[in-house]
């Protein structure tokens, strides 16, 4: 059975022989779609306080993005990237105890949804302010070398949004001024928000920046899990045997609105019919089955064995307390004496 | 022998950079042969090779490497060209630097490092002090050195402490303020004031050069027969109010005097708390001192009348020690 770890030991990925990679990528799929989309229930239920953001569509990307990482990587995943983070490692728990304002999940009430993180396991906590944790990710790898460990990578992720702020370029220039082992894997999902391409940027293609950049750059059909996991997959392995920084730019439709308070009427039915429109998961269990990778039976169970995963993880976090206002500490720094005098 | 504020600033540096292997400098121009645009680092290139870099000019990236380098065990030192430069900055500080402990628990061990304050003929973009735009965001403390003593042993402690430090360095006392030595031992705690004169007439609170207006402030009063107190706050996040309420306790009287724009900040803050907690203790309004609310001009004549001096203070505290 696959079960989400608190850290995954080594990824078997890289090794893995292509059809079963295929598939331990697509129960990652799996059970991110199937936890997302009982997250919109609850939300639609009015059980989950703030916004609920889904990656529906581009689970095959993301799970490329969690699944070639090792022990001592580091994973700077955004706002679409369930697969990506459960790939890395990411307990379910850690999904709904903060979605569902249990005081022990990993941000404690503090910070919600997918502002999610375990810097010490290596996931570090976006910040909503696009752009702004590439660098961050690039300094832990300055750190790394510092250190002298070897053998390492960063993944950091982007929407083509994100892409047009300032601090991911200057990011992205740092990164490759320093020359660490970093991959970008950019989503093209053809909407911030509610923005489509043409008021986003003008270049041609998204990834002629990468050579601006002093990045490797590559394009991916986001709807298909082998381009995804040999592009994706091999831009980590590039990055880690020490060639120059990679950006991955992925082609997608989001199949959700931004948030789910957005119903999404601005993408239009055009839009919806291009080819990159269409459902990465689907795409892949229609590959299962044309090449008979299992049997339907085994479809089932893993089915099966999703529900079940998410079921638990909210049920646990449904039984836990929500945090206190009055055993809230209130304090934002960690040095105590210091802390003290700050009221 | 004697050591000026800036080559206190650098001393520390290579000190932190000798003893503790985490630290690394961060900045523009701050490595080779160059050493920064005030001199700061000079040399610690050649000293410690490969721990003092030079970036792109990219404050947002600088500041979130360092963040990201704190995460992974390190005791980054980042330089800022100039403290108004670091408004490039202000999302990775504030909402990244300033936000991590809160929300995850791990604190980010950060030093930013603003030459802040106006000399004449920088202008509006290069004598910003942005000690109380960074004071108003949670999470990061905040100090305002005033003696050479307390460059030094500051800056010591803004690398070890855990949470991000922005050290506000006043390009003014660089090179006019001196002392003998360097201290051998550390300072008061952080966020804790120092009573840099006493009085019974009347509390002046200032940090950064304004301290030095503030006691040559006294000096002038004294002769007319008034005994000033003057605390140096050290830092303003935390604040030290206890000092600050133990001095007009005994004089009645409250001025303050802050470098940065009058509207909100340092002066302020200090007023406000000493109205709530020690109105009883007041003989006369708490007054303060601020620069004027326009962009800092580039000529001598408008900058000197812009920036709180020596006459605009001296007459400020004559008023209110009237009242
Ligand atoms: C700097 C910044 N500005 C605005 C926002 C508000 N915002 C959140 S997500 C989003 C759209 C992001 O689009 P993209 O980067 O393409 O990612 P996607 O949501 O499409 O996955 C916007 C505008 C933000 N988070 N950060």
């Amino acid at each position: 059975m696959l079960q989400t770890a608190p850290r995954r030991k080594k990824s078997t990925a890289s090794r893995a022989a292509p059809h079963e990679r295929f598939l331990e990528a697509f129960r990652w799929m799996l059970l991110a779609r199937t936890l997302e989309d009982k997250l919109v229930s609850l939300y639609r239920g009015g059980l989950i306080t703030g916004g609920v953001y889904v990656g529906r569509g581009q689970e095959a990307v993301s799970v490329a993005c969690g699944l070639f990482l090792q022990k001592g990587d580091i994973f700077a995943p955004l706002i679409r990237d369930q697969a990506g983070r459960s790939a890395f490692g990411e307990p379910l728990v850690d999904v709904t105890r903060t979605y569902l304002g249990s005081r022990q999940g990993p941000m404690r009430g503090r910070d919600g949804n997918i502002h999610r993180g375990r810097p010490r396991d290596n996931q570090l906590a976006m910040i909503s302010h696009l752009g702004a944790m590439v660098s961050v990710t690039v300094g832990v790898l300055l750190a790394k070398r510092f250190k002298r460990e070897k053998n390492f990578v960063g993944l950091s992720c982007i929407g083509e949004g994100g892409m047009q702020t300032g601090s991911f370029h200057e990011g992205m220039n740092l990164a490759a001024v320093e020359q660490v082992p970093l991959v970008v894997v950019a989503t093209n999902n053809h909407y911030a928000y509610s923005t489509p391409n043409d008021r986003e940027f003008a270049c041609h293609d998204l990834v002629d920046r990468a050579i601006g950049y002093g990045f490797e750059g590559y394009t991916i059909d986001g709807n298909d899990l082998t381009n995804c996991l040999d592009v994706i997959g091999g831009a980590v392995k590039r990055a880690r045997a020490g060639r120059p920084p990679q950006l991955v730019v992925a082609s997608i439709l989001r199949l959700s609105g931004h948030g789910e308070h957005d119903d999404a009427s601005y993408v239009t039915d055009e839009m919806k019919r291009q080819p990159f429109a269409r459902d990465c998961l689907k795409v892949a269990e229609q590959m299962i089955v044309d090449l008979n990778l299992v049997d339907p039976e085994t479809l089932r169970e893993w089915r099966e064995d999703a529900a079940a995963q998410v079921d638990q993880a909210i049920a646990t976090a449904q039984k836990e307390a929500a945090p206190e206002a009055d055993q809230e500490d209130w304090c934002a720094v960690s040095t105590r004496r210091i802390a003290d005098q700050i009221e | 022998m004697s050591i000026t504020y800036l080559e206190a600033i650098r001393e520390a540096q290579a000190k932190l950079l000798r003893d503790d292997e985490r630290v690394f400098i961060y900045g523009e121009d701050v490595g080779g042969t160059f050493g920064g645009a005030f001199k700061a680092t000079k040399g610690l290139a050649k000293e410690f090779p490969g721990r003092v870099l030079n970036t792109p000019i990219s404050e947002d990236a600088m500041v979130g490497a360092a963040i990201g380098a704190a995460l992974e065990g390190m005791r980054p030192i980042v330089e800022m060209q100039f403290a108004d430069f670091s408004s490039t900055a202000l999302n990775q500080i504030l909402n990244n630097a300033g936000t991590h402990y809160w929300r995850t628990n791990v604190p980010v061990p950060i030093t930013v490092r603003l030459p802040c304050g106006g000399t004449k003929g920088s202008g509006p973009f290069h004598s910003q002090s942005m000690e109380s735009i960074y004071a108003h965001y949670p999470g990061l403390i905040v100090m305002t050195p005033a003696t050479v003593e307390d460059a030094y042993t500051m800056l010591i402690e803004a690398v070890t402490i855990d949470d991000p430090v922005v050290y506000c360095e006043h390009k003014y006392l660089y090179y006019h303020l001196k002392a003998d030595k360097l201290p051998t031992e550390g300072g008061l705690p952080t966020g804790r004031a120092r009573i840099a004169r006493e009085g019974r007439d009347l509390t002046i609170v200032a940090y950064s050069a304004m301290l030095h207006e503030g006691l040559a402030v006294a000096d002038e009063l004294a002769r007319e027969g008034f005994e000033t107190e003057v605390v140096d706050l050290r830092t303003v996040k935390p604040l030290d109010t206890e000092t600050i309420l133990a001095s007009v306790a005994r004089t009645g009287r409250l001025l303050c005097v802050g470098e940065s724009f009058p509207w909100g900040g340092a002066t302020a803050e200090v007023i406000s708390r000493v109205t709530s907690e020690g109105f009883h203790l007041l003989d006369a309004a708490p007054q303060r001192v601020n620069a004027k609310d326009t962009p800092i001009p580039y000529h001598p004549n408008l900058w000197a009348a812009h920036r709180p001096n020596a006459k605009t203070i001296a007459d400020k505290a004559r008023t209110l020690l009237r009242e």
